[in-house]
């Protein structure tokens, strides 16, 4: 089966998941990121013209903040022209179909498509429908994947942990539901990362999660014991109904991340969540206001990722 | 008319032969075997040498998409493509709009269906008005307009009561009840096996249980009723199992599998393939083998279509929201004689998983080539290769999984009640 994220060159086309990704690529993102972050070091990231002239539509149909303006930003930073649409407010709910929506965009002359759909698949079908001269990047389709929040998270633990290759890390909270979370493992294991931890209650994992290279562990503290990094999953409020999880009381009380719990990895370990976060529910504020946390130096470095994704898809030949 | 078919290899389960034979057919019926009948004068000569002859092929599920789904496919197409397919009797289910829960819906499809002249339509009626699980249709008036059973097609029946009181209400007139199990309650929202792939594409998931609860069910309100029970498109190890027990201790059930459940399984979604979106989903390959076992053992009577026509529109979605279904009357003979090669199965018995077995399940005289039978035949080149070409295919619904696949074996005559209702085009 060919690799529809590769051109025939091996280049990134597209980027819609972490699976399947070589090394090399993965790597190169993340080396292209760091040279866009230490331009910026103590200052502001400069604006470069690798997308000058170049037009990047964001198309939402499912809603998001951080993540739509984090590429705003990095698309302005390459000079490209944006453009961002709100679909889920306005052409499907005329009955428009996603296919016919991205034909009118291409038809506006877009060079590159960031998407976000609530459907798992979205960014393949549309990936496979436009021109071979269009570049697609998945922000989030259903619970299949997210890869630029994945190489972001990654250049976060390069960051603070230099090496992939003796690390342990957990991943807390609703993998089932988590796009995240697939897209973090699949982009952990890539990266030579030899142990994978996933902690939830069963009702929170898919059945075959194990498939996936990683241990389950039901119980937080046998979960977080010596780890390097915890990364915590966002809980979804409606996951209270349809039976999943009685209550975000009790889920707090067995999956919550406390300075206890904290205590339990390595002292160095660092804590990071893709956000937005339920302060109570799945962390604590102390935590997530604490020292070894790092999630807001994750939103900073997801522009520099976004960047380098943007930049490495314009310098794909067709 | 006189149709004498010379030369061809005759392959009959139902009689046992497969041998040198031609066929003599007058006045709608197969009127001699082997050698001419006195003063027999053949109108039409079919010269098969080099090619099979069997009987028409009999297709447990075929969705005609008539009446109300008209924009998916009509009589007219799905006809075509059962002619070019070599299917000349076929059982559609009731999921229609409106479904198929009243006599004088039924009788017009009848007519509908007589009227073109080709393939033999056998309506399966709805077990529950609008297929609602709450209150019987008239399975009599039903069954006098033509229906040879009753189904509930995909929706599933959820109150048990009911599900029993319609199967005690068919077993008094000795009707068949065919059910595909699925509860309600696990498949909800569910587009894929619960297995490996869903797990890693984020697909919501339909467990094996679903499928086996809903079984047992089912087999224990069989035993209960007495009803004669038609297990619908089994899809698990674990379903064939309990189906397998089933027969083991004499209950009186049937069942049969889908064409693309024999060949294909999870892995074939791949990147989110839309044509792998199926009713009952695809499960992994140990499932697989599991129905290719029981299809062999016999705890599986017959393979169908499930000929499921989409409109490309509900296909060019993402995954999960596509539309569920594949066209797959077309491809039914080759992907069977596929399965044959694979499992080094003699045709003889292969064959009559899409014959005899099929209309006895039915309940009709078709399936078969005995003397006096319906002259219903298909002559096949069992050599032909051909590329799967959607835009080539007949049916409406361009869909299948199968597309760009290389197949053996191509239909080159479809003969209904004695009059050559298709025959291949040769390019010159």
């Amino acid at each position: 089966m060919n690799n529809p994220q590769l051109n025939k060159n091996g280049e990134l086309q597209h980027l819609l998941t972490t699976e399947g990704l070589p090394v090399r690529i993965l790597r190169d993102i993340l080396d292209k990121a760091s040279g866009f972050v230490s331009l910026a070091e103590g200052h502001e990231i400069k604006k470069v013209p690798l997308l000058h002239g170049k037009s990047v539509f964001n198309i939402f149909f499912e809603n998001s903040t951080r993540t739509r303006t984090t590429f705003e930003i990095a698309a302005k930073k390459l000079s490209a022209d944006v453009v961002n649409l709100n679909i889920g407010s306005s052409s499907t709910s005329k009955g428009e179909t996603l296919l016919d929506t991205v034909d009118n965009l291409c038809a506006m002359h877009a060079d590159m498509f960031v998407v976000r759909h609530s459907t798992s698949g979205a960014a393949h079908l549309i990936a496979r429908h436009v021109a071979p001269s269009i570049h697609v990047i998945n922000a989030g389709d259903g619970r299949h994947a997210h890869p630029t929040q994945a190489l972001l998270d990654m250049f976060t633990i390069r960051h603070y942990k230099q090496d992939f290759h003796n690390l342990r890390v957990a991943i807390v909270g609703d993998i089932l539901h988590s796009r995240v979370a697939r897209s973090q493992i699949h982009a952990l294991t890539t990266l030579g990362v030899p142990e994978v931890r996933v902690v939830a209650p069963k009702t929170l994992l898919p059945t075959h999660v194990e498939k996936l290279g990683v241990r389950v562990f039901h119980d937080m503290a046998q979960g977080l014991k010596d780890v390097d990094v915890v990364m915590m999953l966002r809980l979804q409020n409606e996951r209270m109904q349809g039976a999943l999880l009685p209550s975000a009381q009790e889920y707090f009380k067995y999956y919550g991340l406390t300075q206890e719990r904290l205590a339990l990895a390595r002292s160095d370990a660092i804590v990071m969540h893709p956000g937005p976060m339920n302060r109570g529910v799945e962390i604590d504020s102390s935590v997530a206001d604490g020292a070894q946390s790092v999630i807001l130096p994750q939103v900073t470095f997801g522009i520099a990722v976004r960047m380098a994704v943007m930049s490495t898809l314009a310098g794909s030949k067709q | 008319m006189n149709i004498h078919i010379k030369n061809g290899r005759l392959i009959d389960p139902h009689n046992k032969i497969d041998a040198r034979q031609d066929v003599f057919i007058a006045d709608k019926h197969i009127v001699a075997i082997g050698k001419a009948p006195q003063g027999f004068v053949a109108a039409q000569v079919i010269d098969a040498t080099g090619l099979v002859v069997i009987p028409g092929l009999v297709d447990l599920a075929a969705r005609l998409r008539e009446p109300g789904y008209e924009y998916r496919a009509t009589l007219e197409s799905e006809m075509d493509a059962a002619m070019a397919g070599g299917v000349t009797s076929l059982s559609c289910p009731p999921d229609t709009d409106p479904p198929l829960d009243e006599p004088g819906l039924v009788e017009m499809l009848k007519h509908r269906a007589r009227s073109l002249n080709q393939a033999r339509v056998f309506p399966v009626g709805a077990l529950t008005y609008g297929l609602q699980g709450a209150e019987l249709t008239e399975m009599v008036e039903l069954t006098e307009a033509g229906c040879k059973a009753f189904s509930q097609a995909d929706t599933p029946l959820t109150d048990t009561r009911v599900l029993m009181r319609a199967m005690q209400y068919a077993a008094t007139f000795g009707y068949r009840v065919w059910l595909r199990p699925q509860d309600a309650f696990l498949a909800k929202d569910g587009v894929a096996h619960d297995g490996e792939v869903a797990t890693r594409l984020g697909l919501p998931a339909i467990p094996v249980a679903a499928e086996t609860i809903a079984l047992a069910t089912m087999l224990q309100l069989a035993r209960e009723t007495g009803v004669k029970l038609h297990i619908c498109r089994i899809s698990s190890a674990e379903g064939v199992e309990l189906v397998r027990a089933a027969k083991r201790q004499g209950l009186a059930v049937t069942c049969d599998v889908s064409m693309n459940h024999v060949h294909l399984s999870e892995m074939d979604i791949g990147f989110f393939d839309a044509n792998c979106h199926l009713m009952p989903p695809l499960r992994n390959q140990r499932d697989k083998a599991a129905l290719r076992a029981g299809l062999l053992d016999g705890t599986i009577d017959a393979i169908c279509s499930n000929h499921s026509p989409v409109d490309e529109d509900a296909k060019q979605l993402p995954f999960a929201e596509a539309e569920a279904g594949a066209t797959g009357m077309e491809l039914l003979l080759p992907l069977m004689l596929k399965w044959a090669d694979e499992e080094k199965i003699p045709l003889l018995d292969a064959l009559a998983r899409v014959t005899i077995n099929p209309a006895q399940l039915l309940g009709v005289k078709m399936g078969h080539l005995s003397v006096g039978a319906h002259a219903d035949v298909c002559v096949f080149d069992p050599a032909a290769v051909w590329k799967i070409e959607p835009a080539a295919l007949k049916s409406q619904g361009k869909n299948t999984p199968f597309n760009g696949y290389t197949l053996q074996g191509k239909v080159h005559h479809t003969i209904v009640e004695g009059h050559v209702a298709y025959s291949i085009q040769v390019a010159n």
